[in-house]
């Protein structure tokens, strides 16, 4: 039998189960390539419970547990508390939940765990839909994505998770593109050096669930980006600062073309859909840089 | 040394006794003063421990359970809604084998909304690998809870406890308290310490994932097999405990059956009012007796069908309403544990939603369960504090 633990370079084994070309199994590399070892790392119920394994067998090489869908903050809060109460500073406690676990039946134990100011670094991988059960929608389902609950496309706009934290006065959170590495990888180390809660919303291409090729999943962090469908910027300390704006945005249809589940989309629907990200970018940048 | 002191703090006294390192608590009536009688404590440095302000028994529980698996011993204690909103999390906790010990203050769980007294709200976790002891006092409510953390954590058991006290009736009552020094206590409970599962970055596993149909049974079997095994650490448990504080703790308690001709199964507070009962109809020359069931989780079958198995009648009182079922859960299982035995037993339910278990009631039961054993006749009333007319209750006036 292949000897997966000992051929595995990282702290996730290769050979993990998720399909071809998944983003959130890039972005866990990523961040586990940032944090090392020394983290407790707690996973709710999603396609992320993949990379912990079955049975006795685990795809992680760090400690960690899989919580509930919705008790993934508050898990990493008690877990907090108990290495404090040890006298443990240094280990690294890590949420890795999806969309629906954070901003749909999550979204109270998180809020509870940023305003208690818990030092425990949340990071939310949004493919955009509850892809583990069969791609429904979530409330970070974008406007005309269709879904399994929602097939003739989601009629309202997505939740916005960041601006959330932000009403909270969360001292650390940032969004992230698979597309740009650096970035992401500065973020999370930002993110772990914070001394309180931090949050990371990162925006994740799914193939199966946005129907899309595989080789394409790059290509789509980058288009959302350049599209203005997904803003990258930071809150710290107060301060905002929006790392990255396109000098033009690019026109929506290079982004949803590449998608399955805007296939339905009308030309009439497509112009909306403009109207929509341009001016919802618009004045998330101008909130954003007041 | 003696104190006064009520069934809440009675709680709070044995957590902070048994050293608890990380609380989460959510206030709920009857339970409030638990949580903020340790938020207290933890601030002003009496208890050394980390207290966390959670939004919601769900968050108490989560964060309990990452707690006890970090290898601190983790608290926490709720009520009636509170231990419903819990529920996801109570069958995670007793699967993933954290021994969390949790005093539950018994209350009606809404609709209607009650405040008070009844045993809704554990019964319905009964089946969820918890442990349940229930107290028929305030010394009961900080004996056990001490005891519970001992059992709870013994490496062949591994499995959580809550300990269940009757809201007002006992967590609300002052009584006059033993409470042992803490070196007595540091003697008797050994630290806190995880073997199997747990997580540490210096010796990492990842704990809970997904169990296969291959090995899932299994998994729960060994949740079964300390269950079944319980008995035997918790009998040596309250023997220590007896050499340790003077104080005999039971799994079971009998209460002159004997040379009973009818006994009645209890639990809880009333079991006091029904100890006196039993005393007054045995000065008029009835022969009562009475069982207090302190471990209902495991539950003593053998211990039961010891004492009662020459019983012809035998009465069982539930706080709990059972809808649907043929049998409430107390009586459904001394039904199970007498299988084979030749006994008439009778079901009885009542002290819903805070309503006083009186001695008349009581008596009432025993005299029909001693015409039953007479034979003069052969009717009990099921419901015993029913009022006459139950469909005309509640009627709803409109602008008023
Ligand atoms: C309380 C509860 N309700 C429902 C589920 C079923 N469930 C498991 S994963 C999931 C969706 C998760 O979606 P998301 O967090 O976006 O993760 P993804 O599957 O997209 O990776 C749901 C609804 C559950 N595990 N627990
Ligand atoms: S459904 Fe999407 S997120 Fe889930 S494993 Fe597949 S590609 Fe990854
Ligand atoms: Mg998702």
């Amino acid at each position: 039998m292949y000897e997966i633990i000992k051929d595995s370079k990282g702290t996730l084994n290769h050979g993990i189960s998720a399909c071809a070309g998944c983003g959130m199994e890039l972005l866990a590399r990523c961040v586990f390539d940032v944090l090392g070892q020394d983290i407790i790392i707690v996973i709710p119920p999603g396609c992320a419970a993949l990379l912990t394994g079955m049975g006795t067998e685990s795809g992680i090489k760090a400690a960690g547990m899989m919580c509930n869908l919705e008790n993934t903050a508050s898990t990493c809060s008690g877990i907090r508390a108990s290495l404090d109460a040890q006298g443990n500073d240094h280990t690294t406690v890590v949420g890795f939940a999806g969309d629906g676990g954070t901003l749909d039946i999550g979204l109270q134990s998180l809020s509870g765990m940023i305003e208690r100011g818990d030092k425990v670094l949340y990071i939310c991988y949004d493919n955009e839909a509850y892809m583990n059960t069969g791609i429904q929608s979530s409330s970070a389902t974008p406007f005309l994505a269709s879904t399994t609950t929602q097939p003739a496309g989601k009629p309202t706009v997505k939740k916005d998770l960041i601006g959330i934290a932000m009403a909270h006065e969360i001292p650390y959170a940032a969004t992230a593109s698979l597309h740009n590495i650096a970035d992401l990888k500065k973020k999370i180390q930002k993110a772990k050096d914070t001394d309180g809660p931090s949050l990371l919303h990162v925006l994740i291409p799914c193939p199966t669930g946005w129907r899309s090729d595989p080789a394409d999943t790059i290509t789509l962090a980058r288009a959302a980006v350049n599209t203005g469908v997904w803003v990258l910027y930071e809150y710290e300390d107060g301060e905002v600062t929006v790392n990255y704006k396109p000098k033009e945005l690019k026109p929506i249809e290079e982004y949803i073309s590449l998608q399955g589940r805007f296939k339905k989309v009308t030309d009439e629907e497509k112009k909306e859909m403009q109207k929509i990200v341009k001016k919802s970018y618009e004045r998330k940048i101008a909130k954003l840089e007041k | 040394m003696f104190k006064m002191l009520d069934g809440n703090t009675s709680a709070v006294e044995a957590m902070k006794l048994a050293r608890v390192k990380v609380i989460a608590a959510y206030p709920i009536t009857p339970q409030s003063t638990i949580s903020e009688k340790l938020s207290e404590i933890v601030a002003n440095g009496e208890m050394d421990a980390k207290y966390i302000r959670v939004e919601s028994e769900h968050t108490a529980m989560s964060a309990c359970i990452g707690a006890a698996l970090t290898g601190s011993r983790a608290g926490t204690a709720t009520s009636s809604n509170g231990l419903a909103l819990m529920n996801e999390m109570i069958v995670a906790a007793s699967g993933i084998r954290a021994p969390i010990v949790m005093p539950v203050v018994n209350r009606a769980i809404a609709t209607p909304w009650s405040l008070w007294c009844e045993h809704m709200d554990t019964m319905s976790q009964r089946d969820l690998g918890w442990m349940q002891f229930f107290t028929q006092n305030c010394q009961d409510v900080l004996d056990y809870t001490i005891a519970a953390y001992k059992i709870a954590e013994n490496k062949d058991i591994m499995t959580p406890a809550m300990v269940c006290l009757d809201g007002f009736f006992l967590s609300h009552s002052m009584q006059k308290i033993d409470v042992p020094a803490q070196e007595k206590v540091d003697e008797f409970l050994p630290e806190y310490e995880l073997t199997n599962s747990y997580l540490n970055p210096e010796d990492p596993m990842f704990v809970s994932n997904v169990v296969g149909m291959n090995d899932y049974t299994e998994v729960k079997y060994q949740q079964k097999y300390a269950m079944d095994n319980a008995f035997g650490v918790i009998e040596n448990v309250f023997d220590e405990f007896e050499k340790q504080f003077g104080r005999k703790l039971n799994i079971i308690e009998e209460y002159k059956t004997e040379d009973a001709d009818v006994v009645l199964v209890c639990m809880g507070s009333m079991t006091g009012t029904v100890k006196y009962v039993v005393d007054i109809m045995r000065e008029q020359g009835k022969k009562v007796g009475m069982i207090k069931i302190v471990v209902f989780r495991p539950f003593p079958y053998k211990y039961i069908y010891e004492v009662l198995k020459d019983k012809k009648v035998i009465g069982v009182f539930d706080r709990n309403s059972c809808l649907g079922g043929q049998y409430p859960p107390v009586c459904t299982e001394v039904i199970a544990a007498m299988k084979g035995a030749d006994a008439d037993i009778r079901d009885y339910v009542g002290g819903l939603g805070g309503r006083d278990v009186n001695p008349a009631n009581i008596e009432k039961i025993f005299n029909e369960l001693l015409d039953i054993y007479n034979g003069s006749s052969d009717k009990h009333t099921n419901w015993i504090d029913l009022k006459e007319n139950p469909m005309d209750s509640r009627e709803v006036f409109k602008y008023v």
